[in-house]
C-alpha cells in the first residue's frame, strides 16, 4: 500500500501537573511547566504506526503546531516510529490564540501538499477539551470523518482496497463501517495502548528529518476571531459539616432552605 | 562425637537434629576450641554462627523468629480504661474490630491481642500515657503507619496500642533554610505534597508513602529510594522531640544544621524502633524540589553488566543522579502476573531504573542521553527507555515501587533485607535458589543496587516450616561470611532481634542491652523487640 498517513500531534501541559491561573487571570501559567505530548494524540501516533506495521501504509508524517519547543513532541513521535516531522512555526501572540480553526486549515493544506491519505488526530486536547479539529479538517477537505471509539470500545482500524474499516463495539455488538479514503480518523482513549519509546528507536529518531514549515507557505492566516476574556478558577470547595443528631440535621436543611 | 566435624559439614539437617540436645553453648565453645587448629577459618566463623544460632534464644530452637514468653508486664484493668478515657475522651478505642488492623502487620504474618488503642493528639498527652503506664508496669507498642516489615509495629501480647495517627501537625516550615518541623504522625506522602507546594522535597521517599508516618521513619530509621542521593536520617534529621519510658519530655527539636553541643542524644532514638522512647516531633532538613527528574527503565543481559552500567552511571551522570534500582526478571513475571503491569521494554534476567533529578532540564537530558548512548553502544545495556513526564516517571516508578505489593499475592513470603558488597549481592539469590531447588514458590531479589541493598524474598503458598528452616540460618551465616548486615533498613523488630549477633559484636549488644536498662528501667517500650531475649 502507498499510503501516506499525517498525524497531527500537540504539545500540551503535562496531565499530572497541577494547573494554576496566571495572576492577571488572561490564561494559565506555562512557563517552566512540564509539557508532553496530548495523550490522545499518543494513541493517534500509536495507531498511525501499527498501520505501517501491518504494511497497510507506507509512510508516517507527525505534524505540531507551534513554537520551538513542540520539535520534542515531534521527537517523542519519531521515537515511537513515524518517519519523518514537519513543523508548522508559529509562536508568540499567534500561538497564544491558536485554536481548532486555525489547526485544522493548516492541517487540510498540509494533507494536500503532502497527499496525504488519511489523517490521524487526538480526539480532543486536554488543555482546551475542543473535540474540533479532527470534524473541522474533514469539512475543509470534503472527506468523511470517523472516530472508530464515538465513546465506546474500539477494535480495530484497517485498510481495505481504498476503504478504511473500522470494527466498533457498540451495545448492540460489533458495528464495522467502511468509509472511504482519503478520510480523517480521531482516536479515543481505549482505541489502543501506546507503547514506550525504546532507547534503540530514540537513537534512531535523532537522524529522522523535521522540516519547518510557515503557516504563510501554506496559504493559511492564523489570526483568531476569538478573543479571551479572562480565565478563573473554578470554586473553591466548600468544607462540609458535620453534625451531631438527626434533629440538627434536619434544622440544617430547613436553614438552607432545602427542605 | 566429634561434634565439630558435624558442625563445619555443611549439613543443615543432621546439625537441626542435633540442635535438640539441650547443650549449653560454653561446652559447644569448648569443644570447638579443642578442634581450632583444625578447621579454616571460614569454618570456624560458621561454627561460631551456629553456636549463636543454638544459644536457646527465641520460643524454640531453631525458630528465634517467634515470640518469647510473655513477660510479667500488668494487666489492663478498668481503672486503666477509666484513666485512659478521662485523658483521652473518644480516642481510647477497646472494640475489638477497631483493634483488628492494628493489632495484625501489613503483611499479615504477625499478630498481636491488644485490647487498648490509645490516640494522644499532643506530647503532653503521650508523656501523661507514658507516666501512667510506666507507674502501672504496663507495656506500650508505639505504632505509626503500621507498615514495618519485621513485626516491629504490632503488639506481641496485650502491649497497649500508642498511634500517632492524631498527631498529623506540621509546626513550622522555613522556606530559606528548608527545615520543616512536625508531629510524628505525619504521613510522609502528605508532607511531600505540602513541600512541593512550597517547592521542595523529604529528603527520603518509600513505596510506603502513602501510609507510612514521619516518626516511624524516623525510628526505625528509613532508608528508600533517594538515600544514594540526599543520605539517611540520621543526617537529614536536625532535631527530635522524645517522650521517654517515664513520661519525661525529652525537647530536643533544635531546627540548626550545626550544633556541636554535648553529646548527640537524637542519633539514640533514629533507629530504635520505639524501644528507648516516643518520638513526638521530628524537624527535618528537605532539599529543594528539582527542576527536571528524568527516569530511564533499562534491560541488561548479566549483573556484571548491571554494576558496570553502575560504574558508567555514577561517572557519567555523577550530581543527579537520584537512584539507582534494580529489579530481576523474576520481579517483572509477578508484576506482570499478578498487578498486570506492562513490561515496557523487552524482557531481560535483569532490570534498572535510574532517576536523575537536577536544576536544568536541558543539561540533564544531554547528560542522560550521552549516557544512554554510551550504555546502548557497548551493549551494557540491551533496550531500556526514557520518561521526562510526570504520568510515565510514575508508571516506570511502579514497577520498581510495587514488586512488594506483587509478592504478597504470591501466598506467604519470606524477606530478608540485607547489605553486602555491591558484586556479592545477586551471588546470594542464585545461591539460594540452588539451595532451596523446589520448596520455595519463587526466588526474587531487587532493591538498591546503588546502596549496597539487596532485598531477597522467597515465597511459598503458605506458612512452612521446612522452608524456613532451609532458608534460616544459612541466609544469615551467608551474609555474615561476607560481613553484610542481615537488615539493612527494614530494622530488627520481632522477626529478626535474635539474629543481631550476625552483625554486631557480643560487646556492642550488651552495651544496647544497657542503655536500654537506663532510659527504660521496666522495660514496657515495645517489648520484645529489637534486642535478642538473652539481654535481660
Amino acid at each position: 500500500m502507498s499510503a501516506r498517513v499525517l498525524v497531527g500531534v500537540k504539545r500540551v501541559i503535562d496531565y499530572a501537573v497541577k494547573i494554576r491561573v496566571k495572576p492577571d487571570r488572561t490564561g494559565v501559567v506555562t512557563d517552566g511547566v512540564k509539557h508532553s505530548m496530548n495523550p490522545f494524540c499518543e494513541i493517534a501516533v500509536e495507531e498511525a504506526v501499527k498501520l505501517k506495521e501491518k504494511k497497510l501504509v507506507k509512510e508516517v508524517v507527525a505534524v505540531s503546531c507551534g513554537p520551538q519547543q513542540v520539535q520534542e513532541t515531534i521527537r517523542t513521535a519519531l521515537a515511537m516510529g513515524a518517519d519523518r516531522g514537519i513543523h508548522v512555526e508559529v509562536s508568540g501572540k499567534d500561538y497564544e490564540t491558536l485554536g481548532p480553526l486555525q489547526v485544522s486549515k493548516i492541517l487540510a493544506a498540509l494533507a494536500k501538499k503532502e497527499q496525504a491519505d488519511l489523517i490521524i488526530l487526538g480526539k480532543q486536547a486536554i488543555d482546551d477539551d475542543c473535540n474540533q479539529t479532527g470534524q473541522m479538517t474533514a469539512a475543509l477537505l470534503d472527506w468523511p470523518q470517523r472516530s472508530p471509539e464515538d465513546g465506546t470500545f474500539a477494535s480495530e482500524v484497517n485498510i481495505e482496497a481504498d476503504k478504511l474499516k473500522v470494527v466498533r463495539e457498540i451495545d448492540g455488538g460489533l458495528e464495522t463501517i467502511k468509509i472511504n479514503l482519503p478520510a480523517v480518523v480521531t482516536a479515543d482513549l481505549r482505541l489502543n495502548t501506546p507503547r514506550y519509546a525504546t532507547l534503540p528507536n530514540i537513537m534512531k529518531a535523532k537522524k529522522k528529518k523535521i522540516a519547518n514549515v510557515k503557516p504563510a507557505d501554506l496559504g493559511v492566516d492564523v489570526s483568531s476571531r476569538l478573543e479571551v476574556l479572562k480565565v478563573d478558577e473554578p470554586p473553591q470547595r466548600q468544607a462540609g459539616v458535620k453534625v451531631e443528631t438527626v434533629h440538627d440535621l434536619v434544622g440544617k436543611l430547613k436553614e438552607a432552605g432545602r427542605i | 562425637i566429634n561434634l565439630c566435624h558435624l558442625l563445619s559439614t555443611i549439613d543443615m539437617g543432621i546439625f537441626q537434629r542435633f540442635a535438640r540436645i539441650p547443650l549449653k553453648s560454653t561446652y559447644i565453645w569448648s569443644l570447638c576450641r579443642q578442634y581450632s587448629t583444625d578447621l579454616t577459618a571460614v569454618d570456624r566463623a560458621l561454627i561460631q554462627h551456629r553456636c549463636v544460632h543454638n544459644r536457646g534464644l527465641g520460643a524454640s530452637p531453631g525458630n528465634p523468629g517467634a515470640a518469647p514468653p510473655r513477660l510479667p508486664f500488668s494487666r489492663v484493668t478498668q481503672e486503666d480504661l477509666a484513666f485512659f478515657r478521662t485523658l483521652l475522651p473518644g480516642r481510647t478505642i477497646t472494640d475489638p474490630d477497631l483493634l483488628k488492623s492494628s493489632n495484625v502487620d501489613w503483611l499479615k504474618t504477625v499478630e498481636g491481642n491488644s485490647e487498648v488503642l490509645l490516640r494522644p493528639k499532643t506530647t503532653e498527652e503521650v508523656s501523661q500515657i507514658l507516666r501512667y503506664c510506666n507507674e502501672r508496669n504496663l507495656a506500650v507498642c508505639p505504632q505509626g503507619g503500621n507498615t514495618g516489615l519485621v513485626g516491629g509495629s504490632v503488639p506481641v501480647f496485650d502491649e497497649i496500642i500508642l498511634s500517632t495517627s492524631l498527631m498529623k501537625q506540621v509546626i513550622t516550615f522555613d522556606n530559606i533554610s528548608g527545615i520543616l518541623t512536625c508531629q510524628a504522625g505525619c504521613v510522609l506522602e502528605n508532607l511531600s505534597n505540602y513541600l512541593e507546594e512550597r517547592d521542595f522535597i523529604m529528603p527520603l521517599d518509600l513505596g510506603a508513602k502513602g501510609s507510612c508516618h514521619i516518626g516511624g521513619n524516623v525510628s526505625t530509621n528509613a532508608g528508600g529510594l533517594r538515600l544514594l542521593r540526599y543520605g539517611s536520617l540520621r543526617g537529614t534529621v536536625l532535631g527530635l522531640e522524645v517522650v521517654l519510658a517515664d513520661g519525661r519530655i525529652l525537647n530536643c527539636l533544635a531546627t540548626l544544621r550545626k550544633d556541636n553541643t554535648g553529646y548527640d542524644l537524637k542519633q539514640l532514638f533514629i533507629g530504635s524502633e520505639g524501644t528507648l522512647g516516643v518520638i513526638t516531633a521530628v524537624s527535618i532538613l528537605c532539599p529543594r524540589k528539582p527542576k527536571a527528574v528524568n527516569v530511564a527503565f533499562l534491560g541488561c543481559s548479566s549483573f556484571q553488566q548491571l554494576l558496570e552500567t553502575f560504574q558508567c552511571c555514577r561517572g557519567m551522570l555523577g550530581e543527579i543522579l537520584s537512584a539507582f534500582e534494580f529489579l530481576d526478571a523474576s520481579c517483572m513475571s509477578l508484576l506482570e502476573k499478578h498487578l498486570k503491569l506492562t513490561n515496557p521494554i523487552t524482557e531481560s534476567p535483569f532490570y534498572i531504573v535510574i532517576e536523575t533529578a537536577g536544576s536544568n532540564a536541558t543539561h540533564d537530558e544531554e547528560k542522560l542521553h550521552k549516557f544512554l548512548e554510551e550504555v546502548m553502544t557497548s551493549s551494557l545495556v540491551t533496550d531500556g527507555t526514557v520518561a521526562t513526564e510526570a504520568t510515565k516517571i510514575k508508571a516506570l516508578w511502579s514497577l520498581r515501587e510495587r514488586v512488594t505489593e506483587a509478592l504478597t499475592h504470591e501466598g506467604y513470603t519470606y524477606k530478608y533485607d540485607i547489605s553486602l558488597p555491591v558484586e556479592k549481592i545477586y551471588d546470594l539469590v542464585q545461591d539460594m535458589r540452588g539451595h532451596l531447588g523446589d520448596m520455595a514458590k519463587n526466588v526474587v531479589g531487587y532493591g538498591h543496587v546503588g546502596d549496597g541493598n539487596l532485598h531477597l524474598n522467597i515465597t511459598s503458598p503458605s506458612k512452612d516450616p521446612a522452608l524456613l528452616a532451609a532458608i534460616e540460618p544459612y541466609v544469615y551465616e551467608w551474609t555474615s561470611k561476607w560481613k553484610g548486615s542481615i537488615s539493612a533498613e527494614h530494622g530488627l523488630g520481632l522477626k529478626k532481634r535474635n539474629y543481631i549477633y550476625y552483625s554486631k559484636p557480643s560487646e556492642a549488644v550488651a552495651l544496647m542491652g544497657s542503655i536500654k536498662a537506663m532510659l527504660d528501667p521496666k522495660g514496657i517500650l515495645n517489648p520484645y523487640k529489637t534486642l535478642p531475649d538473652n539481654i535481660h
